[in-house]
């Protein structure tokens, strides 16, 4: 299978503090709103050569949505930032009413999503997220892999006239797309071909999926892995042509499995070509305190649940 | 405008209030009756919006809070010349754009609103990005008193003054009346000049059925500079029908045809008198 080497760990919000120096440079029109949170959004940059293009709020999130949703009306692009969290459920009328059906140009940039944000525990991880934003008609969702994505994505989606659900996470992962990719929003990205299984992961999950297809190639199983960085509009076609030559299929996500990806894989099968499917997600739980590491074993959220899940499917053929 | 004008206008606007309620047979009557002062006087008098230029970016912005009042911005829409009165004969109706709440579908209408506690952050967001450009249009919106206990509102309150956002401006109708009761019963939002003032605004009081103190409050600002504004417009839910005055069934109250045609004779003599 294709090789992929880690570039060096790093944090997956950072790439969006780093795309948000870039287009502080090079578009005179987005605007960064933040609710206290910008040592954790990495946003320091951004303000320190922009000062008049960023707007604390305070942790007043409702209000941010709120304002974020006027100064579209003002030709700015907004992008705010905040925990997932705070980004999502606590905000939730705002985001439908204000800037949903409204079809507002708003960037909901969300760090620390999932169990990965570690020891702060429940109440500050979220694994609804997904669900929550991409049942908004008209809402964008995104969910990017490592550092370069990100990057990548923060940029693409300045660029593209809508509402816009950005979702990444606090730890250091590995960094292993190209530096200077081109992000399509709404295209999945083929990552490795194989024959007998199809993995669909997001996030987080894509670097376990290519361990996973690692270890089970050493078995004699070839995985195809697909990197779905956009949950919304989902690559349909791209799921379809693997599935209808592996057989089967496999998602990964840092993310409930009720409203995930997963869930949309599986609507996408169901009505056009219906295949055995295993979800790697957590088990409609909320977390709790713990390292990224410790989380991830024990809600099955790595390659060896991956790796799980594959030879069961399998079996289902 | 004349002075006399504008009062035969709310007249006016108050009866197709009324006609299109009655035809559809929905919508907000009390409400509506109450703010439609504040309407006659912010868009003949105070907006500077052009219906056939309606997108320039110079223009001054009303976005309605209380998005449930939409029929006194619909007839007030329609008078100003936004579209044919006559669209509003499909008031609520299905697949009519002129829905129950404000709705960006319909020429003039700024933002979509409806559910409380959000009109005035988009407005501070909307001030935000006028003074980041030096522009000088202004940024009105108009609140109900029901919608005050709204936290999204105090965040609100707390953002324009932090901003020094003195080309917002937030009326508030303050009819004392929500759904289910008085203001004072259902959640108590008494002293809002205090409130206010403390928050950092700047605080007029006027009579919101009074079109001159109106006028006088809404054209001349900033009242303090640096400082948000803020228009305490106390007014009476479904004022100019004296039957509807302050009664709470007439909140979302349909006129039935006897009704309707008493408040459409109270409304005939008050133009008469005008005259």
């Amino acid at each position: 299978m294709k090789k992929y080497i880690d570039q060096g760990k790093n944090d997956t919000r950072s790439g969006y503090g780093a795309a948000m120096t870039e287009l502080g440079r090079t578009n005179p029109n987005v605007v960064a709103l933040c609710a206290d949170l910008v040592g954790s959004l990495k946003i320091q940059e951004f303000i320190d050569e922009n000062p008049e293009r960023f707007f604390q709020i305070g942790i007043a999130e409702a209000n941010m949505m709120g304002i974020a949703a006027g100064l579209t009306i003002g030709g700015k692009i907004p992008f705010t930032g905040t925990f997932a969290n705070f980004s999502t459920g606590r905000v939730y009328d705002q985001i439908r009413q204000s800037i949903a059906y409204s079809g507002k140009n708003v960037k909901i940039c969300a760090s620390h999503a999932g169990v990965t944000l570690g020891e702060d525990g429940a109440t500050h991880q979220i694994l609804e997220d997904i669900g929550l934003m991409k049942m908004l008609p008209g809402m964008t969702v995104i969910n990017p892999c490592d550092y370069n994505q990100t990057k990548a994505a923060t940029l693409a989606i300045a660029d593209y006239e809508g509402p816009v659900y950005l979702r990444f996470g606090r730890p250091k992962v590995a960094n292993f797309t190209p530096v200077d990719q081109k992000f399509e929003i709404g295209k999945a990205l083929m990552l490795s071909e194989g024959t007998d299984v199809t993995i669909i992961a997001t996030g987080h999950l894509v670097w376990e999926a290519l361990i996973a297809a690692e270890n089970l190639e050493a078995d004699g199983i070839s995985a195809e892995v697909i990197n779905i960085h956009t949950i919304k509009p989902l690559d349909e076609e791209a799921v379809l042509k693997s599935v209808k030559k592996t057989g089967c299929v496999v998602t990964a996500e840092e993310h409930n499995y009720l409203g995930g990806l997963g869930e949309s894989i599986a609507r996408t099968l169901a009505t056009q070509h219906p295949t055995p499917q295993e979800f790697v997600a957590t088990q409609d739980t909320f977390g709790e305190s713990g390292t990224p590491e410790q989380l991830m074993e024990k809600y099955g959220l790595n390659n060896k649940a991956i790796t799980r899940a594959v030879l069961k499917v399998l079996k289902r053929k | 405008m004349t002075n006399q004008e504008l009062r035969l206008k709310s007249v006016v606007l108050r009866k197709n209030i009324l006609k299109y309620i009655y035809i559809a047979k929905a919508g907000h009557t009390g409400g509506s009756l109450s703010c439609i002062d504040i309407l006659n006087v912010l868009y003949n008098k105070v907006l500077n919006v052009d219906p056939k230029d309606f997108k320039n970016p110079n223009r001054d912005r009303y976005i309605q809070s209380k998005g449930h009042c939409v029929e006194a911005l619909f007839v007030t829409l329609a008078d100003r010349g936004f579209f044919p009165e006559s669209d509003l004969e499909t008031l609520c109706a299905y697949q009519s754009h002129y829905i129950g709440h404000p709705t960006k579908k319909v020429h003039g209408v700024e933002q979509n609103t409806g559910a409380l506690g959000h009109g005035l952050s988009i407005c501070v967001g909307e001030a935000i990005a006028a003074k980041l450009d030096d522009k000088r249009h202004r940024v009105f919106t108009l609140l109900g008193d029901g919608e005050l206990p709204e936290g999204s509102n105090w965040e609100a309150f707390l953002s324009a003054s932090h901003y020094k956002l003195d080309n917002l401006y937030a009326i508030l109708d303050n009819n004392k009346q929500q759904i289910t009761g008085n203001n004072k019963e259902v959640m108590n939002t008494d002293s809002v000049r205090d409130k206010l003032q403390s928050f950092g605004w700047a605080v007029k009081e006027v009579d919101g059925h009074n079109l001159e103190q109106l006028e006088e409050a809404l054209k001349n600002g900033p009242f303090e500079e640096g400082k948000p504004n803020f228009i305490i417009a106390h007014t009476i839910k479904g004022k100019g029908v004296s039957f509807m005055e302050g009664s709470l069934k007439w909140h979302h109250g349909v006129p039935t045809e006897e009704q309707y045609a008493l408040a459409q004779s109270e409304l005939n003599t008050a133009e008469a008198l005008i005259h």
